[in-house]
Order: C-alpha cells, then structure tokens, then sequence
C-alpha cells in the first residue's frame, strides 16, 4: 500500500493550529585511539576488516572490557552539558537481529546513564539563546557498516548483495538525548539546527570528537510531534534519521511538522515510525515498517562491572573544560577588535583556533588574520587539504610574521619561506637560510647594483636627472630583478635618487 | 603401539594421578612423550567402547607438546608443577588449533582464531592438551544427551549417563583417559558429572578462573574449573589456569586462594576447629536413600576428624531452581544471539532465494538442539518487556536473598556441605521428555553458582541400591576455596584410609570389560 503524503504546510501554516515538540538525539563517535571494548584501532577510512579483533567482531568467548578514556570523554560531554554524573553507572544489552550487529545485541546503557539531568544554552541567530534540557547522555558501541550492492536505493530492498565492515564496530559512541523542547513554535526547526550546532561546537572544543557530520562522527535522529495549539498532551511523534548535516536537520523538522499537520488536518492520524530524510527532495519518508514497538529486551551486561567514577576525578575534569565555544568566540572578537563579518568570515574558514595559536606565538592579530584567510587558504585550497591540515604550524607563521616586521622579510620573500616551510623544507629559519631569501640591506651592494643598472640604461638616468623621478621605478625593478626581489624596494628607490643626484 | 610395549607387568601411567605423573615426568623417570602416548592409547581403547567423551583427539599435536616439555627438562628448564601431564579441555573452551564446537552443529567447521585464557595458560605450564571433551549443547543440560554428537556413556555403568554438561571432562578423568580435564559449570556442571562418575570437580569462586575464550552460556553463572581424581590434583589445576586476567572485566584482581597449599595440608592434618555446617534444604525429601545414607556417612567422618557439625537453613534455596532456570535462559538468549550464520559456523538456505532474516532463522533452526531452542524461547520471554519483572527481575530477588542466606551462614560456619546431587546418575533416556525433572538433578549446586561462592565435589562413595558414585558438596565464602579443598583432602584421605583402597582406582574399566566379552 502505498500512501500519498499531504503537501506539507509552512512552519507559520503549523503553527497557527499546532505546538510542535521536538526530542533530538544525538550520536558523536569518540575520537579515542581504541575501540570501546577491545584494543582495536578506531579510525576513519581504513581499508574495510582490517581494524577488527576477536572482540569487535562478537566471535565466541570474547569479552569486553571498558576503554577507560571513553568513560573520561562520556563524562567530560556531561559535564560540558552541565549534568550530573551517576556515581555507579551501569552497561546494558539491547538486544537485536541485524547483521552489521557481531554479536546481536549492543553494549549500551539503559537505567542508569553515565551522566543526566543536564542543559545546553542555545545561541539562536537573532542573538538570543534557548535552554535545551539534557536527559542523558550514555556510552555506547557503533555497530557495523553494511553496503548494499546493486538495486537502484543503495537501500537493503532491491540490493544484489551485501557487502558488511566491522572496522566501524566497537567505535565508542555517546548518544545525548534532550528532554522534549517545547514551545519553539515556528522556531522549533531553527532550534533544531542551532542545538545540534553549538552541541557540536562544544563537542569539538573538548577535543574527544571529531564531530564531522558528513563522516558520520556525529549523527541526529530528530524526534517530532504535533499537539493542538493549548494542549500539554503530546501527539504521536515520528523519529527521522538520515539527517546528516545541520541544514538538514532544520529541513527535517521542518518538512515533519508539514507533513503531520497536513495527515492530522485531513483527519488522519499520525504513525508512530522510523522515517528516512532525503537530501535531494528535502522530504522524509516512512523507514521500516514496525507495526510493534520493538522490544530490546534491555537487561544489565553481566560482562562488565559498573563503573563508578570517583568524585575527586570527576572534579579534576570539571576544572579542565575549556571555555564555550561562543563565548570564547566573543571574547575573542572584542579582544581583536572584529565586525560580526569578520568573526564570521573566520569560523566558516576553521581558521579561528589557527588565528588564535597564531597570535598566542607572538604575532599581531591583524597579520596573523591575514595570513591565515588569504595566502594560507589559497595554498590550502590549491592542495585540496583543510586548513587545520596544511604542513605549518600557527608558531611557524608567527614566526614568518616576525621576520618580517623586523625587517629581515619582505612580504613577497615572507611568501617564498611559507611555501618552503610547506613545501618541507624546515621551519621558517631554514628556509630563509637554505634559500639564500633574506633581504639585502648592505647598501655597499645595493649602490654597486644601482650603479650597474644606471649604466645599463643611460637614458632613463638621464630622464631621471632631469628631474622625472617617477622614471627612478624602472631602476629600481631592474634592482629588485638583480637581487632576486632581495632589496628593500625603498631604499633601492632612495640610493637611485641619491646617485643620480637627482634629489635636489 | 600396544600397551604390550610396555613389557608384561608395566605398570598403566593412565591409572597414576597427576601430581604422581608430573613427579616422574620432570624427575625424568618417564618422559612426557611416554605418559602422552599411554592416555593416547587409552582413550582409543576407550572410546571404541561408546564412551564417547571425546569429539576431538589432538594426537600429533599432543606428542610435540609433550616432546618440546621432554626437551624443555632435559635441559633442565620446568615451567611449572605440572609441566609435561595430559589435560582435556571441554569443547566449550576456545583453541586455535582444534575445532570448538560446544558439541551443537551450528559451529560446524569453525576453527576459532584464537586461545581461550585458561588454554593459554594450561599451555604456558608445560601441561600437554589431549583434546576436547564431549558436553551438553552449549552446555545445557545435566546429562550429556544434549550433545549433537552423541551422549557420553557413564564409565561405571554405561547405560547410566554421566551427568553434565560436563559429561565428557568427567568421564575421560573417571577412566583414566586423562588424568585432568577442565569443565565448565554454571549451575553445577563440574560438580554433578563429578558426582556421578565418582572424580573430584570444583566449581571456583566466581571471576577468580577466567572466563575469557569460554564460549558463555549465562555469563554471570559461568565458571571454569578442574576435574581430577584426586582433590590435589584438582587443585594443582586449578592454580594453573586461575588468577586474574585483565581480559575479563569480572576477573576478581586478588591473590588465588592457596588451593594446592590447603589440600596438602588437609591431607596431613584433620579438620580439629573447622566448623562444618549441613544445609537443611539439601537434603532430604525427595533425595535417594542410597545419597542420603552415603551423605550422613561422610558427615561423620567430618565429625570424627574433629570438625564441628551443625545445621543451618538457607530457606531462599528452595527458591534457587526457578530462579536460575529464568537468569540462566534470560542470559544465554542474549549470548546465543550471535550465531547466526553471518560470520562463521553453519549455514543454512542461503541459495539466493531467501533473505538475510530468513537465512538467520533456518540456520538457527537446525544448527540448534531442542533444549537450546528450549532455553532461549524460556529467556527472550524472561526479558520481553512485558515479563520482565515478574521474571527476571524477580528470579534477580531470589539471587539477593540467596546471597544473604549464605552470608548468614558462613558467619556460622566455615563451609557448608550437601549431596552433590539427590541422586546418582540415572539411566540414559529416563528423563529426556520431562526436563522439569532433569533440571532437579541442579538443585544442591545451583546456590553456589547464584551467590558466586565455591564449591566442590568429592566421591563419597557408592549408593547401596545402584552401586553408582555419590559426591559429597563443599562449599565455601567467596575467596576462601583453600577452605573446600582443605576439608576435601582431609576427607578423601580418610575415606581411602577406612576402605583400604584409593577409590579412584576402583571404576570398572570399560575396555578390559569390552575385552572379557
């Protein structure tokens, strides 16, 4: 049976009749070395079952044992989160059949999650912010990665054949479910994206995530319902998946809140479902069909102890966290004197923690800005690598930066010793020295080539004498060509002058 | 070889313990190859009898071993007490060069990539690994008929069964083809078999034996342990193979106890000041007489080796047969998940036509028995959300308050002793339809396994009515098994002292019967 959608209405449309509520949970995979169980590499890209051990991959007999810098990353989250944190927390089996699963059941947790009761304050666009309340947040093991080959979808109906990777099984996750956000009314899908957002942020500034949506390191599944506009009993909510990027999870709620007011203005009523996002069409479809609620069968893993953190630890991490990310951001932009542009223009690039460790190694943050969005970018976009992945460090350009402000550079050799550090040639001293690029400031040298140069060109020394002293530039190129662009163009521009004697 | 080569009169290495064997083996009065050729050959004798206690015999394998120990000796190197003896490992106990396959036909043809911890460290001592033992399908069941290979014969009578899940271990140690062998016991699955084939088993303090490389049945009720003949050499093994291991996380990280130590002392001393406590609730009712009688007996000889007898009750245990038979199914549900012709074992319709689900379930339903089926439908049910706490949970209640009885106890007493099992070992076949009296064969050891605590059991003589085996059941506070082998030694010493003969040397021999007729 097939179901056509009703043309979903605009947010505004929804809103008139309806108060959307919104349950968003979100998976960051951890960045640890190891897998959350077994010793095995946690890495992204590698060739497929090459990262899998006895354990990972759930053979017979094999147990696992907790990865103690998970449980820190679990716990440095929640604390970022402002939650509490359990002190005897407990690892539960969620048990069922899917083959990307080694062992059928996942290691997760249930009753007692690592860390609760938590909040996120949210900055919206306009510059206000929304409180997220934080339920849990609890440790878990990826599963699997199956590829369906053949069929059109990519999907498992239709599929020829699967192909199945376990070097994603294992990898530690930590899934973050907030309480119902309530009230967002025509916002709801702007609070969405912003949540997910600065979750991300914050996530990334503790450093224990990768947090690329793209990559899979951090996935939401966002959970959406409607209740008529004055009612506090929820409707029945529909989770979509699939939302891989911060657009399309304001699009995902978005396009739901649509489509369910449109089913429920037209007297239906609203499946309880698991629903599939499409980025092409912006529109969510029903995933499998379960006409049951699915039932885990959750019990307590009798393989693991509970872990219990010590009070004096989990203070230790607390006096660690690093500062938010936006208010860090705002710190930063009243230090350095920036427009709401610039400070934007910096964070789109992914230059703003480069920028920073550049001016924390001693350079202005006027030049190490520029270096870092102009010249540094394009060499980066040149080699098709991210900034943060470029072959210089932020104390090597500041370092470039001084050299040049003390006169040993100019901006053009500044440029050459950056494409030497680049090209691995050394730290910018090397290259200045390997390169021979230091500037001529021995005017006894620099007299000898103007003089050459003079005589080279008798007619333009004369036009010079007679008083055209613009005619001094074509000297002065032909210095700067003699010595390699060596020369401080305004001195040689000068001693031109004083040797033809044409400065009055 | 025949045993002719041994010369007339030679006397049988496989009728000699294991601390014996390891005395002449490392003393150089024997060589290891010898000793491992002579079990060889026993277990060839044996097994053409129907014993059936081996699925697989690692021959060639178990000669180099034994020859690298032989060498290892020679010059002058012994890596431990029992360096250069034959051990069995149950087929549920994972090994990198022979097959495991829990004896259920859904691991057919696997070859496992890796050693269980216990293996690694039998092979680490110098011990020389035989083979794999016969056992219950994953280790459920109480006779050894769940095997989908086949049942293990009883070596005093063998249409009587074994006992289980252990049943190969313990047979292959009753008959001398080894001398030790490891089990596994979740719910008495060393201590019942050992009962009824008349040989030392013992059930360790939980997460002081690795489990890591035991295919799991019900993790929290899982532990491995040794068999032997004696309660020495049970505790010789058992110093090997134990100790904490960082790859499982409920391996306890405390000092073994000093088994070995305690049965040495226990054989030297009596038991003068050991308050001994005799559980009410096991024993009794519903108990063979030919038990109860062989039972009060050992009692006594507790008593007058100066021990001092009372009675305690433990009123929960009544409540630990349905409990476990919930936690344990509840449990292997969940363990048993994995097979599921994916990754490895048995495959099953998988001819194009059927998808990965469908594929799942034939495989499953034949690679499985039908008390594993039994079991898992038992504990998917246990744990469904709408059973949960009426069943799980509660059976998790009765685990509490059974741990709180044996507290209570042990502040009374020093051990706590029952019948191993209420009765011998019963003929194969009578129970298979009603598994409702087969798990009663389970309702002395199950409250050790509930509480974690140990347990052994040592023969204590045969039932008058069926002249089969009895065990006497020791058992102890977790961490003090030192105690269960002191009171054991202490025991067995007496009782061969009283009949004037070792009792392990009086089991029929099944190939010098096979021979006569």
């Amino acid at each position: 049976m097939t179901t056509v959608e009703a043309a979903p209405y605009t947010v505004e449309e929804v809103c008139e009749r309806f108060d959307p509520v919104m349950g968003l949970e979100v998976h960051v995979e951890l960045n640890t070395a190891t897998k959350m169980f077994c010793g095995c590499r946690n890495e992204f890209g590698a060739e497929p079952n090459t990262n899998i051990c006895p354990v990972c991959l759930g053979l017979p007999g094999a147990l696992p044992r907790v990865n103690a810098r998970a449980v820190e990353s679990a716990v440095t989250i929640g604390l970022a989160l402002n939650c509490s944190v359990r002190e005897r927390s407990g690892f539960a089996r969620k048990n069922y059949f899917y083959p990307d699963m080694p062992k059928n059941f996942q290691i997760s947790q249930y009753e007692d999650p690592i860390v609760f009761d938590g909040y996120l304050d949210v900055p919206l666009d306009d510059g206000s912010t929304w409180r997220v309340e934080i339920e849990r947040a609890h440790m878990e093991e990826d599963t699997g990665k199956s590829l369906h080959m053949g069929g059109a979808t990519g999907r498992i109906h239709g599929a020829d054949y699967s192909l199945l990777d376990y070097n994603r099984a294992g990898v530690p996750l930590i899934e973050i479910v907030t309480r119902p956000i309530v009230g967002a009314g025509t916002r709801a899908p702007e609070v969405a994206r912003a949540y997910v957002s600065a979750l991300r942020d914050v996530v990334k500034g503790l450093g224990v995530s990768d947090v690329r949506m793209d990559q899979g390191s951090m996935r939401c599944d966002a959970n959406v319902s409607l209740m008529p506009k004055g009612s506090s009993t929820f409707g029945t909510r529909t989770e979509t998946k699939n939302v891989n990027s911060l657009r399309s999870v304001e699009r995902a709620v978005r396009y739901e809140m649509g489509r369910q007011a449109g089913v429920l203005l037209s007297g239906g009523t609203v499946r309880q479902e698991t629903r599939h996002f499409d980025e092409q069409s912006g529109t969510t479809s029903p995933g499998r069909a379960k006409e049951t609620l699915a039932d885990y069968r959750y019990f307590p893993e009798p393989d693991l102890v509970p872990i219990e953190p010590s009070a004096e630890w989990v203070e230790g991490l607390r006096k660690e966290l690093p500062e938010r990310p936006w208010e860090r951001r705002a710190r930063i932009q009243s230090d350095w004197g920036l427009s709401d542009e610039e400070l934007r223009d910096l964070v789109n690039a992914d230059a703003l923690d480069l920028v920073a460790a550049t001016v924390d190694a001693g350079a202005s943050s006027e030049s190490a800005r520029s270096w870092w969005v102009s010249y540094l970018a394009q060499q980066a976009n040149t080699q098709g690598v991210a900034l943060t992945e470029l072959a210089i460090t932020p104390e090597q350009v500041a370092r470039v930066i001084a050299l040049v402000s003390e006169g040993t550079l100019t901006n053009k050799l500044a440029r050459q010793v950056v494409d030497g550090v680049l090209a691995g040639e050394g730290s910018p001293d090397d290259v200045v020295a390997g390169r021979g690029l230091a500037v001529v400031s021995d005017d006894s040298a620099l007299t000898a080539a103007v003089d050459e140069a003079l005589a080279a060109q008798p007619a333009v020394a004369e036009k010079i004498r007679a008083g055209k002293t613009k005619a001094a530039g074509a000297i002065v190129g032909a210095v700067m060509k003699a010595t390699r662009g060596q020369a401080d163009a305004a001195r040689v521009n000068e001693l031109v002058l004083e040797r033809v004697g044409a400065s009055s | 070889m025949s045993s002719a080569d041994n010369g007339p009169g030679a006397e049988d290495l496989t009728r000699l313990d294991a601390a014996e064997l390891a005395r002449r083996v490392q003393a150089r009065e024997v060589s290891s190859v010898e000793v491992t050729r002579a079990h060889l050959e026993r277990i060839e004798a044996v097994e053409r009898t129907g014993l059936n206690a081996f699925l697989h015999v690692a021959a060639d394998a178990a000669l180099a071993a034994a020859a690298a120990v032989d060498d290892e000796i020679a010059a002058g190197t012994v890596r431990g007490p029992l360096a250069g003896v034959p051990v069995a490992i149950k087929d549920n106990m994972i090994t990198r060069d022979m097959p495991t396959t829990c004896a259920s036909r859904i691991l057919d043809g696997w070859r496992p990539p890796y050693d269980a911890t216990v293996v690694r460290r039998l092979r680490e001592a110098g011990l020389v690994p035989l083979g794999k033992t016969n056992l219950d399908e994953f280790a459920m069941g109480g006779s050894n008929e769940n095997s989908a290979y086949g049942a293990v014969r009883n070596p005093w009578d063998p249409a009587r069964v074994p006992g289980g899940s252990s049943g190969g271990s313990a047979a292959a140690t009753a008959v001398g083809e080894t001398p030790l062998a490891l089990g596994s016991d979740t719910g008495g699955s060393i201590r019942q078999p050992g009962a009824f084939t008349g040989t030392v088993g013992v059930k360790p303090t939980y997460g002081t034996v690795s489990r890591y490389g035991l295919v799991a049945f019900s993790s929290s009720l899982d532990q491995i342990g040794p068999f032997g003949r004696t309660v020495l050499d049970a505790a010789m093994l058992h110093e090997v193979v134990g100790g904490h291991d960082p790859c499982d996380q409920t391996s306890i990280d405390a000092p073994l106890p000093p088994v070995v130590e305690a049965a040495l002392a226990g054989a030297r001393g009596d038991l003068a000041g050991v308050r001994v406590g005799v559980v009410n609730e096991l024993s009794g009712e519903g108990f063979q007489t030919g038990v109860l009688s062989a039972f009060t007996d050992a009692v006594r000889v507790l008593t007058e080796l100066g021990a001092e007898v009372v009675e305690v009750s433990c009123p929960s245990f009544t409540l630990g047969l349905p409990a476990y038979y919930l936690i344990a199914p509840s449990e292997a549900s969940s363990n048993l998940a994995r097979f599921d012709a994916m990754r490895y074992g048995l495959r099953v319709g998988d001819d194009g036509s059927r998808s990965t689900d469908e594929v799942m379930s034939a495989t499953r339903e034949a690679g499985f028995g039908a008390e594993v089926k039994r079991r898992i439908m038992i504990g998917t049910h246990a744990l469904s959300a709408g059973s949960y706490d009426a069943l799980y949970g509660k059976a998790q209640k009765v685990r509490t308050l059974v741990v709180r009885d044996f507290s209570a106890a042990f502040e009374r007493c020093d051990v706590l002793v029952s019948p191993t099992v209420p009765t011998t070992a019963f003929p194969i076949g009578d129970r298979v339809d009603d598994p409702v009296s087969m798990y009663l064969a389970d309702l002395c050891t199950i409250p050790a396994n509930l509480a974690g605590i140990a347990g052994l059991s040592v023969p204590c003589g045969l039932a008058a009515e069926d002249g089969m085996p009895v065990g006497l059941q020791v058992m102890t506070p977790a961490l003090a098994d030192d105690r269960a082998y002191r009171v054991g030694a202490a025991y067995e010493l007496a009782r061969d002292t009283a009949s004037g003969v070792p009792f392990a040397s009086t089991v029929p021999d099944p190939a010098a019967l096979q021979g006569a007729s």
